[in-house]
């Protein structure tokens, strides 16, 4: 990744060599979105409406405690928060009448490798959450470092994170602490190395020709 | 060392001291269980014609009783979402296509509508119909395999030869469509990798008058039978309470009364401007599941019908040339290609025409930095894509929240305490299909 958060033009040309037009795309790294960025309130919609139900829920100086920052982004909003916290939130997200996110949709592992911010947080775990009640969707993001990767099982609040935990933990090595059997799931049981990380080194071809091998995908020649 | 065992018996010889191992341990540990020379651990699968794929179940049995149900998964795992972050956003649709290949066209436009929303665009209206038109005759073939399989795995046989000679219809329609029977990669980012064909309307519509005898033919076969009702009456029992903790949506959910559908409640591709019905059931059962299934596939023909009426002529892919693939693909009598005026176009007219087509298809489009979740309803439940871009020709990561992964997690629960041949019930009744499964 570059030293700025921020790159310029549509074909990832530097200097003057975009004639497409395009220049004018300004785009922002996710790890820096991550790691600077904060949506300032009133989020609009009914995403202030969530906020201040789940403060209220746990208590104003919990969510400041558990939240880092809040982003609305493409009409999705997105809590950053502690891991300390995570059960708290969760728990008062399932249970509040005003929230009611009854349905845990998905929870998926990122990687951000070295776009993960100042702290070295590079491995993200996103919990989609659904309100059937109210039918909204939000999403809880818990980030931490890859040489303490412990994030709190939420399989106690809700049950059907157990399958995608032990996914993320196959895929991404974070650590459920509490789950009831954290084991791999979709690789072999004796597989070393987590797969889907960023840094795990990928496998070439070799052929039977004057040992030539096709070099692994993100050794061939690419875009950037 | 103990000097005493109480399971060696020992005597002193001139050699030193020599033990008589007996096991005798067997009796305190076992003799208390009056059911222990009946408890037998069975491994079934992956390879095995009722586990509905390559699925492997663990079983603890006490006699024909189930006490424990285990479902280990993994065996098809390809490494779909880790490739795509190699591949072009385009190139993507090829991948997920592949994932449950038996809702291929839900996987391809679940994709594109999250990369769409990332790139802050809204595909034309044409393209956006015939979406929808695609999406559901996929609907009516899966379900069409699903209820093959379970009358398979039933013992009803003809139940699984009618249903995949009804699905040839549609994959027939499918075919001449996408130029494929499956992995179609026909929705693409920005809209459609092609126009309809001349003449598939007055076909669709065909197959619409012939489908209805259809299924009321699987209706004549199977609903009244007394041995499928008796197989599939409370088994598999998972009410909505249980439904909802273990994240399971579609069918399974409905059948347990939920008319969560995200067509109706959280509409995309404009379903909601759609007259249809959301089939339920209340007794939360594989026969419930069964009826559901059955009622959705008519409800997708009358969907079919109003996409084919209100189907007007226009683009099916978006106007920006920096999104949309250049080459003109046409289906031809060797499956679909490039169109040769294009090629005329870009090999002997024009050089910027030929380095925006290279640029584009080499390099692709560049997606603005940030993370979206885009749901449907797959023919088996919630299909979610969680996208990220970090600004690049490829995506940052793409994760699945397969339908199928979530559900199969019930199988323990909808089976313990049951009957060992209701197992293969439930599992069928669920309907995974392991390509989502495992990705």
């Amino acid at each position: 990744m570059s030293e700025s958060p921020f790159r310029t033009g549509a074909f990832g040309v530097t200097g003057s060599g975009d004639t497409s037009g395009f220049g004018g795309l300004v785009r922002v790294e996710p790890g820096g979105a991550v790691a600077l960025h904060s949506t300032d309130r009133p989020y609009g919609g009914w995403f202030d409406e969530v906020a201040d139900a789940l403060a209220d829920a746990v208590g104003q100086a919990t969510y400041d405690a558990a939240v880092r920052r809040v982003l609305v982004d493409r009409g999705e909003i997105t809590w950053f928060v502690h891991r300390e916290h995570l059960l708290v939130l969760l728990q008062a997200l399932r249970d509040d009448d005003a929230l009611r996110f009854e349905l845990c949709s998905s929870v998926s592992g990122v990687d951000y490798l070295d776009a993960g911010g100042p702290t070295g947080e590079r491995l993200h775990v996103v919990h989609h959450l659904t309100s059937m009640t109210y039918r909204r969707r939000i999403r809880l993001e818990t980030a931490v470092t890859a040489e303490d990767p412990h994030v709190p099982s939420s399989t106690r609040v809700y049950p059907t994170a157990d399958w995608h935990e032990r996914e993320v933990w196959d895929m991404f090595g974070v650590v459920f602490d509490g789950h009831p059997a954290l084991t791999r799931i979709l690789m072999p049981d004796d597989w070393d190395g987590h797969p889907q990380r960023k840094d795990y080194p990928l496998g070439g071809v070799p052929v039977e020709y004057h040992d030539a091998t096709i070099p692994p995908p993100d050794e061939r020649r690419s875009y950037r | 060392m103990t000097t005493t065992d109480p399971y060696a018996g020992s005597r002193e010889t001139t050699e030193g001291r020599v033990y008589t191992v007996t096991g005798g341990d067997w009796d305190l540990t076992f003799g208390s269980d009056p059911l222990a020379e009946e408890r037998l651990v069975v491994n079934m699968g992956p390879q095995h014609p009722s586990t509905h794929g390559v699925l492997r179940l663990v079983l603890d049995l006490e006699g024909e009783t189930v006490t424990k149900a285990r479902v280990v998964i993994g065996y098809l795992h390809t490494g779909i979402e880790k490739n795509t972050e190699y591949r072009t956003w385009t190139q993507g649709t090829t991948f997920v296509t592949r994932m449950d290949y038996l809702a291929p066209l839900f996987n391809e436009t679940a994709y594109c509508l999250a990369v769409e929303k990332l790139l802050g665009i809204e595909v034309p209206e044409r393209a956006t119909t015939i979406r929808v038109l695609v999406m559901e005759l996929n609907r009516i073939a899966s379900h069409l395999v699903g209820l093959a399989t379970f009358g398979m795995e039933m013992g009803a046989l003809t139940g699984m030869t009618n249903g995949f000679r009804e699905r040839e219809l549609v994959l027939d329609l499918l075919e001449e469509i996408t130029g494929l029977r499956m992995n179609h990669a026909y929705v693409r980012p920005g809209g459609l990798a092609q126009d309809l064909p001349e003449g598939i309307e007055a076909k669709i519509r065909e197959f619409l008058t012939i489908m209805p005898e259809r299924a009321a033919g699987f209706h004549r076969l199977l609903t009244g039978q007394p041995i499928w009702q008796r197989r599939l009456r409370d088994v598999g029992y998972l009410d909505v309470t249980g439904c909802i903790a273990l994240g399971v949506t579609g069918p399974i959910l409905r059948s347990a009364g939920l008319p969560w559908d995200l067509r109706k409640v959280e509409p995309y591709c404009g379903y909601e401007t759609y007259d249809f019905e959301v089939p339920t059931a209340d007794t939360a059962d594989a026969w419930g599941r069964y009826l559901v299934r059955m009622a959705e596939v008519t409800e997708s023909l009358k969907i079919i019908e109003q996409a084919l009426d209100r189907l007007r002529p226009g683009p099916v892919m978006v106007e920006d040339k920096k999104i949309a693939w250049p080459a003109k693909l046409s289906l031809g009598a060797d499956g679909m290609g490039n169109s040769l005026d294009h090629v005329k176009h870009i090999m002997g007219q024009s050089m910027e025409a030929l380095i925006h087509h290279f640029k584009l298809v080499t390099e692709g489009f560049r997606v603005p930095a940030g993370q979206v979740y885009q749901a449907i309803e797959s023919p088996r439940g919630e299909l979610g894509f969680h996208v990220v871009s970090d600004g690049g020709t490829r995506p940052f990561r793409v994760h699945v929240r397969d339908p199928s992964f979530v559900n199969l997690q019930a199988t323990a629960a909808m089976s313990e305490g049951g009957m060992i041949a209701d197992v293969i019930a439930a599992i069928a009744s669920i309907d995974p299909v392991m390509g989502g499964v495992d990705r």
